[in-house]
């Protein structure tokens, strides 16, 4: 389909529009995949049934419930609401529904190999870019589109220009892939690539873990997706970078010379060397999300947290991306390590991240996060503060007790 | 379609936790959500908004969440247009599909205080500002995003073409 150079961005959206695309055309596109939640469906259906006046989904094979946001339930309205999913659900028939404690949706997406390589796939939650670590085009849409897709099994794009970040070099100890997603937001802002693609190169060494942490940030960016190039024993053929494709800019960074980092309140791209915040105290420590919540950042935090105790006055809050990886850091010890230190482990899900349950923050309080967004009331009280950094900073921040370089352990 | 209307003025990233917290997504009821609107960075504006007003921000709209309810709370307050720099790209889709007007123009907002009264035509994209007097053009829209606007919403767009498809 496309016989010269592409971007990845270009090369998925082309072959499923089944015809050469370019930077700014507009295209209606099938979709692979559809990914909706508990938060978000019951709107979906409501859009769908009162609406669209559509009785039954175009096809359910393709569509992934997962309950996630607010899992287990934590007030009636949220049980009444999921009842209604879970009814929904049942009526259409939709084999790919994922119940309380599965995990994060969009860990659950990519465990489950529901998304793959040269797809697209929509989500009804902004950080569905993280489809783009297995190089699928991934991207967040609200309940409307949602519902249009999933009665018409189509949907429309403006065909992004791409930016490429050209990586060289590998992290130095305690850095990490967060650190890079924060130096990043730090540089372009949080609108340094709206409307935009990323495409992420030499980083084939990179696991798919922090893969999944570097896509799913790049909506903070304000990207429509985030992309890492295949390997080739996974990728369909007509699928990988090509030489002289046209990028509206390339960034160059060195990881060698990168630092930890941390955003402080109140936006993602407030980014600062975690050295030059040390000493403020904290009251909750979370790791978990869909940007941070998987093994190799609970190993990460293991590390540093191994034969210590976390500081008194402070909480950490410890919740796996998903329940294979809740059992995996069981059987490995890495759980015994964290409970050990102090820590508490919570449902698999989104925990406390979008502020409604599971550690909300009261006003005054001081949270370092693992996830993706510091948001003014983002967690709860609006006069709470949120600062985002790697499982590394939240472990020695953990420990002390006020926000602390891991480099320092 | 011609708008008329007061001024809310705002910075850049104006967040969806801003436009509407999270803490109240368990309801889906416009006027609960519209009560709630921009709680957390102005408690005035949900009690003063009047049907009509227009909210002139800066660059990056309603970035963060997916969640429509960031747009339908700002409509069902009454807003009848955000003029921005720029919009976030997933709210900037959610507005047009819910048929809350939005248009991009750098120099409109630059130009603008809180409390002005701006006209706006949207089919034509032009933004005066009846204070000063001044005149703006935004980025027009392609036509098939104006004729979902001029249906109110994506989902009544679609209804319509699939009623053009059956006689």
């Amino acid at each position: 389909m496309a016989t010269e150079a592409a971007t990845l961005a270009e090369q998925i959206i082309s072959h499923a529009a089944g015809k050469r695309v370019y930077p700014g055309d507009l295209v209606i596109v099938p979709v692979d995949r559809c990914m909706t939640h508990d938060s978000l469906t019951p709107e979906v259906i409501d859009a769908l049934h009162q609406d669209l006046g559509v009785e039954h989904i175009f096809d359910p094979s393709r569509v992934v419930v997962v309950m996630d946001h607010v899992a287990p339930a934590s007030s009636v309205a949220t049980a009444n609401a999921q009842v209604k999913v879970r009814q929904w659900v049942a009526q259409e028939g939709i084999e790919h529904f994922y119940q309380v404690g599965k995990g994060i949706c969009h860990q659950v997406m990519i465990e489950e190999g529901l998304v793959q390589p040269g797809q697209i796939a929509l989500g009804t939650d902004s950080h569905a870019t993280a489809y783009g670590a297995v190089c699928a085009f991934g991207t967040g849409v609200g309940t409307r589109d949602m519902a249009l897709t999933l009665a018409t099994g189509r949907t429309w794009f403006r065909v992004p220009e791409t930016i490429c970040i050209q990586v060289k070099g590998r992290f130095p100890e305690l850095v990490s892939a967060k650190d890079l997603s924060l130096h990043l937001c730090g540089l372009l802002g949080m609108d340094g690539a709206t409307y935009k693609a990323i495409e992420f190169h030499g980083l084939d060494w990179l696991p798919l873990d922090e893969r999944i942490t570097l896509c799913s940030m790049t909506t903070e960016l304000g990207a429509k997706a985030g992309l890492i190039p295949p390997s080739e024993k996974e990728a369909p053929p007509w699928l990988g970078v090509h030489p002289g494709a046209s990028y509206e800019r390339t960034i160059t960074v060195d990881l060698t010379n990168l630092v930890p980092l941390i955003a402080v309140p109140h936006q993602v791209d407030q980014v600062q060397p975690v050295a030059e915040v040390e000493g403020v105290p904290v009251d909750q420590v979370f790791l978990g999300t869909c940007t941070n919540g998987r093994l190799s950042d609970l190993r990460a935090a293991a590390r540093l947290l191994k034969g210590k105790h976390i500081a008194k006055g402070v909480r950490m809050l410890v919740i796996p991306a998903s329940h294979r990886v809740l059992k995996q850091a069981a059987a490995d010890g890495t759980l015994s390590i964290l409970l050990e230190a102090g820590a508490t482990i919570g449902t698999p899900g989104c925990g406390p991240c979008i502020g409604r349950h599971m550690g909300v923050l009261g006003a005054g309080e001081v949270c370092l996060s693992t996830g993706n967004r510091n948001f003014r009331g983002r967690m709860g009280s609006p006069e709470a503060r949120i600062y985002l950094g790697s499982p590394e900073t939240a472990a020695a921040t953990a420990l002390t007790g006020h926000i602390t370089d891991p480099r320092k352990i | 379609m011609s708008i008329r209307g007061r001024v809310w003025k705002y910075g850049d990233n104006v967040d969806t936790d801003a436009i509407i917290p999270a803490r109240y997504l368990n309801t889906s009821s416009e006027k609960e959500l519209a009560a709630h609107c921009m709680e957390d960075i102005d408690p005035s504006f949900a009690r003063e908004v009047k049907a009509g007003d227009i909210i002139v921000a800066g660059r990056n709209f309603g970035c963060g969440s997916s969640r429509e309810h960031a747009p339908v709370a700002i409509k069902a307050s009454g807003v009848a247009c955000v003029i921005a720099e720029t919009f976030a790209r997933i709210f900037f889709r959610n507005a047009i599909n819910i048929g809350l007007p939005i248009l991009e123009c750098p120099e409109a907002v630059q130009a603008t205080e809180a409390g002005q009264t701006l006209e706006v035509d949207l089919a034509k994209g032009i933004i005066r500002n009846l204070d000063t007097g001044q005149e703006f053009r935004a980025v027009p829209y392609p036509d098939f995003m104006l004729a979902i606007i001029d249906a109110g919403g994506l989902i009544e767009y679609t209804r319509r073409k699939l009623q053009q498809a059956r006689s």
